[in-house]
């Protein structure tokens, strides 16, 4: 019987070792895999190259990550923010590198690497100091960048449901990159609220099929209309 | 001379968006259009990290940390609006679906160049989100902006000197001076607060301005 349930947070990201790529889930805190990430800081890893929106917001997700001192680089479409203090310190104080791609860049390019495809040329920053170095193209008069897909060993999302099969469904917008970052990890682990039993998913409504999902976890502090703070 | 505030300005950009458009407000001060959104248009708010039919803020006690928009701030969603992932919702604005962004800037050259996400000063850290995206991808892009800064400098340019956003990719500029329509490499005057003379507006702005009222 496949069972991709793990039976603690701890056991989900026990395989992560110092070095790894890890997409994290989350626009904001919306969908910010909080219980894994906390899980990772457990666990005594470091020099984590991590790819998501944002470079932590406040105290939790990846700003707790960032403030551990785990990460050496972070691959980013929006790192300031007015509770990005985290990152702020650790950019200032040159600890962590930074790797900015605008937002849409950003999805295309995991999009890219979930898909198999080599790159994708995308209007996004064509003449900007963006696409500096990088190859272009003119295709029916419009002009491209040529951006390389973005692929991880890891990716860590938040989703409301899942079952022992991978099959996820998301809450509201926090299902942002979730479903993207599933497809480009060699190993994802998703969060969920809930494992319910095998056919309790709406066939008709699973975002994320279970063959992007390798570890499905539980985590009780989480309740509908509102995640952990 | 009347220059219109903030509110004004929302107000009359709000005017411009006609029934059944898809549209992504920027975040700041283009977000303001959405509370004077004509009642009797039926209007679709795009928000990108994956929300369309946008509705107001939520009342106090009913916000939702699952439900934000791209400020990151507690909406709502209207009736008969959806959720999607991040690659659908940047197809939508690339894919040439998004009707009208409206954005911030801090300068819009003449030729339509935009310059809103960084001002490259040294030391400061850079974050763009989706406006390179956003505007390149909208159908038709619109600014709102005060159009002089603090120190008095006209943010309509001839060439922009901060760090671009897009190539050209700027069709209307609403200020609190007036609005301009940008094409053939020039800045066409459609409308002028009252009080102020066109002839007046050129010599603060310090471009050739076309009159196009």
């Amino acid at each position: 019987m496949i069972n991709k349930e793990c039976s603690s947070i701890d056991e989900a990201v026990g395989t992560i070792g110092s070095g790894a790529s890890i997409m994290i889930g989350g626009f904001g805190t919306a969908g910010m895999p909080d219980d894994l990430v906390d899980g990772l800081i457990r666990r005594d890893v470091t020099n984590l190259t991590i790819i998501s929106n944002n470079a932590g917001n406040g105290e939790t997700g990846v700003a707790a990550l960032i403030k551990a001192g785990r990460v050496s680089k972070i691959i980013c479409s929006f790192p300031r923010q007015a509770d990005s203090h985290h990152f702020d310190s650790a950019w200032r104080a040159g600890t962590i590198e930074l790797e900015l791609v605008p937002q849409g860049n950003l999805a295309a390019r995991i999009d890219a690497a979930g898909s198999g495809l080599g790159g994708i040329f995308t209007p996004t920053g064509f003449g900007t100091s963006l696409a500096e170095g990088k190859e272009v193209r003119r295709i029916d008069g419009k002009d491209y960048v040529l951006e390389m897909p973005i692929r991880a060993d890891f990716a860590l999302i938040k989703a409301y449901r899942g079952d022992r099969w991978g099959n996820l469904v998301y809450r509201k917008t926090a299902r942002n990159f979730g479903p993207i970052m599933a497809m480009a990890a060699c190993c994802t682990i998703a969060q969920v609220e809930e494992v319910v039993p095998l056919g309790v998913l709406d066939p008709e409504n699973v975002v994320t099929p279970g063959i992007f999902v390798n570890r499905v976890v539980t985590t009780g502090s989480m309740q509908a209309g509102g995640a952990p703070q | 001379m009347t220059r219109l505030d903030r509110t004004a300005m929302a107000c009359r950009v709000a005017q411009d968006i006609p029934e059944g458009a898809y549209v992504n407000l920027g975040i700041g001060l283009p977000t303001r259009v959405a509370d004077f959104l004509p009642a009797d248009r039926e209007i679709f708010l795009h928000s990108e990290n994956g929300l369309l039919g946008m509705g107001p803020s939520p009342a106090p006690g009913e916000e939702d940390s699952d439900l934000i928009n791209a400020g990151k701030q507690p909406v709502t969603l209207l009736t008969g609006g959806c959720f999607f992932h991040h690659a659908d919702s940047f197809a939508m604005m690339r894919g040439g679906h998004i009707d009208i962004c409206v954005l911030g800037a801090f300068q819009v050259a003449r030729n339509g160049d935009l310059a809103n996400w960084h001002t490259g000063e040294a030391g400061a850290i850079p974050a763009v989100g989706g406006a390179m995206d956003l505007a390149v991808g909208a159908r038709q892009t619109f600014v709102m902006m005060e159009l002089f800064t603090r120190s008095g400098e006209s943010k309509l340019v001839d060439r922009c000197s901060y760090p671009l956003t897009g190539l050209a990719c700027v069709s209307r500029v609403y200020t609190d001076h007036g609005v301009f329509e940008l094409h053939d490499d020039a800045a066409h005057v459609t409308e002028l607060v009252s009080g102020l003379s066109l002839q007046e507006l050129r010599a603060r702005v310090g471009l050739e301005l076309v009159d196009a009222r």
